[in-house]
């Protein structure tokens, strides 16, 4: 059986009201974790099967432009079947609940916690950090961070860049307080938070500076 | 040199690598480079540091594990620059774990710059010689006229060779005398001093990086791990038929408790880590595992469990203070008649914070591979993880399994975060237990809760205070009770007063007394160990004297401070109030101490001394009427000396500042019946972003040797924003995290 986007292999089909394949959707996507926590509170892991016997399917993902298959069960996160069936390791573990955004990745070219988000519900094409180049040219968010030396364990900065990418995706010129909107799913333990935005506003400006060419990039330190 | 050229040269590097494609060669196996690259010199001490290849590339090996201090950019300028290095030539890979070449290949304790600046400078000067005696002999000109930098040996005529063109003749030259090294001069430093982004940003950036949690071993399974809910039960019985037939699951079994994972030569790590009983589950992939844990039930025998309960030990702390009593560790004769003379105004205060969690982002992992020997051939051990101590890990294998030192394969792999955490190895033991079991490769990985709940936490502690003021107001006395944790009697790591803290060794009227309550929640390193907690209260109740003497309070700290004196000369973990008189005065003029400010919004000071480094911060909060605060600007200033990068020291700093920020708002860890309340970042929330203040950073930096920056920023972040808030608002705060009192960081 192929399944791409099948709402009836949701795990938490009998549980939410509604549409629920929407409803996790809505979570997963920019979610600061309220509706999850208490919906999740708790819990190691989200999304334990729910009844009947786990069955393997078998999934058609398209992943970084690139037409994957995998096997998995319905319930499976996308972020383990990433990093473990399809060995990108780039999108992180964090928390398993949303709250963190070490896992974020664009399903759709929205920003979404790989972490909650079952295969079974994937709806589009997922855009994880090491496909966020392209042609083999570094993202400009990419070249900023690289500028701004924003990383320091790093472990955090693939689901940090990926916010910022899809906020740069809407808005070409954001402020504090927008970057602080879009980012406000990201944890970094490290504190590197200043040079996050920095670094937002570095890459604006360089498409600005593509745009118009009449603004110099690299605002510097 | 600016950060912006550093960074235009830096995008030029990524252009060109990315030209050809993002699959960089950084992970070349060592072994093959060492066969490649022609060594540069016979010294063991120096070729393991420095190699140069015929096309001019500079590879720097560096031997401090990486956790995010920067420590791997940081300790290889130091050798470009005495080598006469360009940046752009060098490449810096890690360092196989080799104690005989490079002695202890650990991180802690912000010592990894001080520890090993000096053999550093040797390495790269040592190199620069030999380079310049290739240099001599084949262009045929004294060794006086030659000169190393731009990674060419250039002659006073002008004339050059590259450093890739001497490397062949270099490496045949004798190794220089480490007594006859000459040094650069600073002031003609190129790099030294400069902002360098980390060498590993690239692989960052586009996802390549590996950390521990990342390996992928060929035929590795996957595990989970389950411990007793209370520290120190052990699993008795399992659903091992429902669990083993669980989708993806290949094998579930229980491991027994086992001391001997605890062992450690270090002594700070002795006894720390006992593998815990507990219930593994193997399968194919990490979700269908922790899918299966879902459904685990587990017998527990918690006869051996832990019953403490922080409600009670708050309690019990309580009951100490208003006591007395502890053990003696300072008592001036002039503090009783302080308290009994009646014109001296008396103020006593009861100070509180809590066990803290590390929660680096990557969650505690590793993958062990054990393979069983034959007839003539041992037992080995292959093990890849994050680790502060990795050679700790050989030691672990040893005691568990009696698999010698040199069967152990230990792969350092960058950290996802330390803090002090990974120190401690007991995942370590649990990966290599369970792949003892099994006889395959496993990847074991813990959950957010299973790191929340299994930590080596930042202890909690009391302190109850009381100092006098005499009529001039000045300090009269000051009476310090350490209320803190013990194991066994000896105090945890972190817990009770360090010697060196200025009450102990600046005043001199002074009683300093010390109590401790035994516990066997387990308790590690947390960034600033002790420092952390003990300034909150010492620069909080400092803050109060000064309140209570109706003095300003950068005034009253001056004059705490007296006059300019090194407490041991030439020491630099002696407090030295002379530097500690300069940030103060520093962070206060940059900060505008004493300017107007709107009702709501107050400026608090703090200043503590610990890892060798005096700094001084200023934060200005403003407050609502619902206690909603905002931690608008933090300035800081820092004296460590000389800085090697000054990126890499302003992120410290930073980090510092946002990481004491997050802990003292909403952070806490509680433990009932010897099991930890809290579970995820829904209960353990670390700061986001909008959140972050402004950070206004100044180094001081002073003619002392360079010490370290990872921790010394953090200590007096809590207290002056608390000082601050009493500045803003009259309300005084004497317990964390701050959530707990009703306020709300915006």
């Amino acid at each position: 059986m192929v399944n791409t986007i099948d709402a009836r292999h949701h795990p938490c089909l009998g549980r939410l009201p509604g549409r629920p394949d929407a409803f996790l959707l809505l979570l997963a996507w920019f979610d600061s974790g309220s509706m999850l926590k208490r919906l999740l509170l708790r819990r190691s892991i989200l999304i334990p099967g729910m009844g009947g016997v786990a069955s393997m399917n078998k999934f058609v993902l398209m992943v970084n432009g690139e037409k994957v298959e995998v096997q998995a069960q319905p319930e499976m996160p996308l972020l383990w079947v990433l990093r473990d069936k399809l060995k990108l390791t780039g999108s992180k573990y964090g928390c398993g609940i949303a709250q963190c955004g070490a896992c974020t990745v664009h399903v759709n070219g929205s920003p979404m916690r790989s972490c909650v988000l079952p295969v079974s519900a994937v709806s589009g094409p997922v855009t994880t950090i090491e496909g966020l180049a392209e042609g083999g040219e570094l993202h400009p968010l990419q070249n900023a961070w690289i500028q701004h030396d924003v990383a320091q364990c790093g472990y955090c900065q693939a689901g940090q860049i990926m916010s910022a990418a899809a906020l740069l995706a809407k808005n070409k010129n954001p402020d504090d307080d927008d970057i602080d909107q879009a980012m406000a799913g990201n944890y970094c333990r490290c504190g590197t938070y200043i040079r996050v935005r920095k670094a937002i506003h570095t890459a604006a400006a360089y498409y600005d500076a593509d745009t118009s060419s009449t603004k110099v990039t690299g605002a510097g330190q | 040199m600016s950060l912006s050229s550093i960074s235009r040269r830096n995008l030029f590097r990524v252009s060109a690598l990315a030209g050809g494609g993002l699959m960089l060669q950084l992970n070349m196996p060592l072994t093959a480079l060492a066969e490649d690259s022609g060594t540069l010199v016979q010294s063991k001490e120096l070729n393991v540091y420095v190699q140069i290849d015929t096309d001019g590339q500079i590879t720097i090996y560096s031997s401090i594990p990486e956790m995010g201090q920067g420590i791997k950019t940081t300790l290889p300028m130091i050798i470009a620059e005495e080598m006469g290095a360009r940046w752009e030539d060098v490449v810096v890979l890690d360092a196989p774990l080799d104690a005989g070449r490079y002695g202890l290949q650990g991180a802690g304790g912000s010592t990894s710059v001080p520890r090993n600046i000096d053999t550093m400078r040797r390495m790269g000067a040592s190199a620069r010689e030999m380079l310049i005696g290739a240099a001599s002999l084949l262009m045929e000109v004294e060794r006086e006229d030659l000169d190393a930098r731009e990674s060419k040996v250039i002659h006073s005529s002008g004339e050059s060779m590259t450093f890739g063109q001497l490397a062949a003749v270099a490496v045949r030259q004798p190794v220089p005398d480490p007594e006859m090294l000459s040094f650069k001069d600073p002031r003609s430093y190129t790099i030294i001093g400069t902002s360098i982004g980390g060498v590993d940003n690239l692989v960052i950036v586009s996802g390549q990086s590996q950390f521990g949690i990342d390996v992928d071993v060929p035929g590795m399974k996957f595990a989970t791990y389950a411990r007793c809910p209370r520290i120190g039960g052990r699993a008795t019985a399992f659903n091992a038929a429902e669990i083993k037939a669980q989708p993806g699951v290949t094998d579930a079994f229980i491991l027994q408790p086992d001391a001997r994972a605890g062992k450690a030569s270090m002594g700070f790590l002795d006894g720390l880590a006992d593998l815990r009983g507990g219930v593994a589950i193997v399968g194919d992939d990490t979700w269908s595992v922790l899918a299966a844990r879902e459904k685990l039930q587990v017998t527990w025998d918690e006869s051996g469990a832990s019953q403490d309960s922080w409600e009670q030990m708050v309690e019990q702390a309580k009951r100490i203070a208003a006591q007395g009593g502890g053990e003696v560790r300072l008592d001036s004769a002039s503090v009783a008649p302080a308290f009994a003379q009646a014109d001296n105004r008396v103020l006593e205060a009861f100070y509180q914070f809590p066990y803290v969690a590390h929660v680096c982002m990557e969650p505690m992992n590793a993958t062990a591979h054990f393979k069983q020997g034959d007839a003539g051939i041992p037992d080995t051990m292959e093990i890849w993880l994050g680790s502060q101590f990795p050679g700790q890990v050989k030691e672990i294998a040893n005691n568990m399994f009696g698999i010698a030192p040199e069967n152990v394969t230990v792969h350092a792999k960058r950290m996802g975060g330390g803090f002090g955490r990974r120190a401690v190895h007991d995942f370590a033991a649990e990966a290599m237990a369970i792949s003892h079991r099994i006889g395959v490769p496993v990847k074991l990985t813990w959950t957010r809760p299973d790191d929340i709940h299994n930590d080596f936490f930042r202890v909690g502690g009391f302190e109850q205070m009381k100092a006098a003021i005499d009529s001039d107001g000045k300090l009269a006395a000051w009476d310090q009770h350490y209320i803190g944790f013990s194991k066994q009697g000896k105090p945890v790591i972190g817990s009770g007063l360090r010697g060196n803290e200025f009450s102990m060794v600046a005043l001199d009227n002074a009683r300093v007394t010390q109590s401790m309550m035994d516990i066997a929640t387990p308790c590690g390193a947390w960034r600033a160990p002790g420092s952390n907690t003990n300034a909150f209260v010492e620069q909080g109740f400092i803050h109060e004297l000064a309140v209570l003497a109706e003095r300003d309070h950068l005034e009253f700290l001056l004059e705490l401070m007296g006059e300019p004196r090194w407490l041991s000369e030439g020491d630099v973990n002696a407090l030295n109030t002379g530097r500690a008189i300069d940030v103060i005065k520093l962070a206060a003029e940059k900060a505008g101490w004493g300017k107007t400010l709107p009702a709501g919004t107050g400026l608090g000071l703090a200043f503590y001394f610990c890892h060798a480094a005096h700094v001084a911060e200023v934060a200005q909060v403003s407050v609502d009427a619902d206690r909603n605060y905002r931690v608008e600007k933090v300035t800081v200033a820092v004296d460590v000396g000389p800085i090697v990068n000054h990126s890499g020291a302003m992120s410290q700093v930073q980090g510092s500042v946002i990481d004491g920020l997050s802990t003292m708002a909403g952070q806490q860890i509680t433990m009932e019946n010897g099991e930890i309340q809290q579970d995820n970042f829904d209960q353990y929330p670390v700061m986001r972003i909008a959140a972050t203040p402004q950070i206004d950073v100044h180094f001081i930096e002073s003619d002392n040797p360079s010490t370290g920056l990872g921790e010394p920023a953090l200590p007096p972040l809590a207290p002056a924003v608390t000082n601050a808030i009493y500045a803003a608002t009259g309300v005084r705060i004497r317990s964390m995290p701050l959530s707990e009192l009703g306020f709300k960081l915006v």
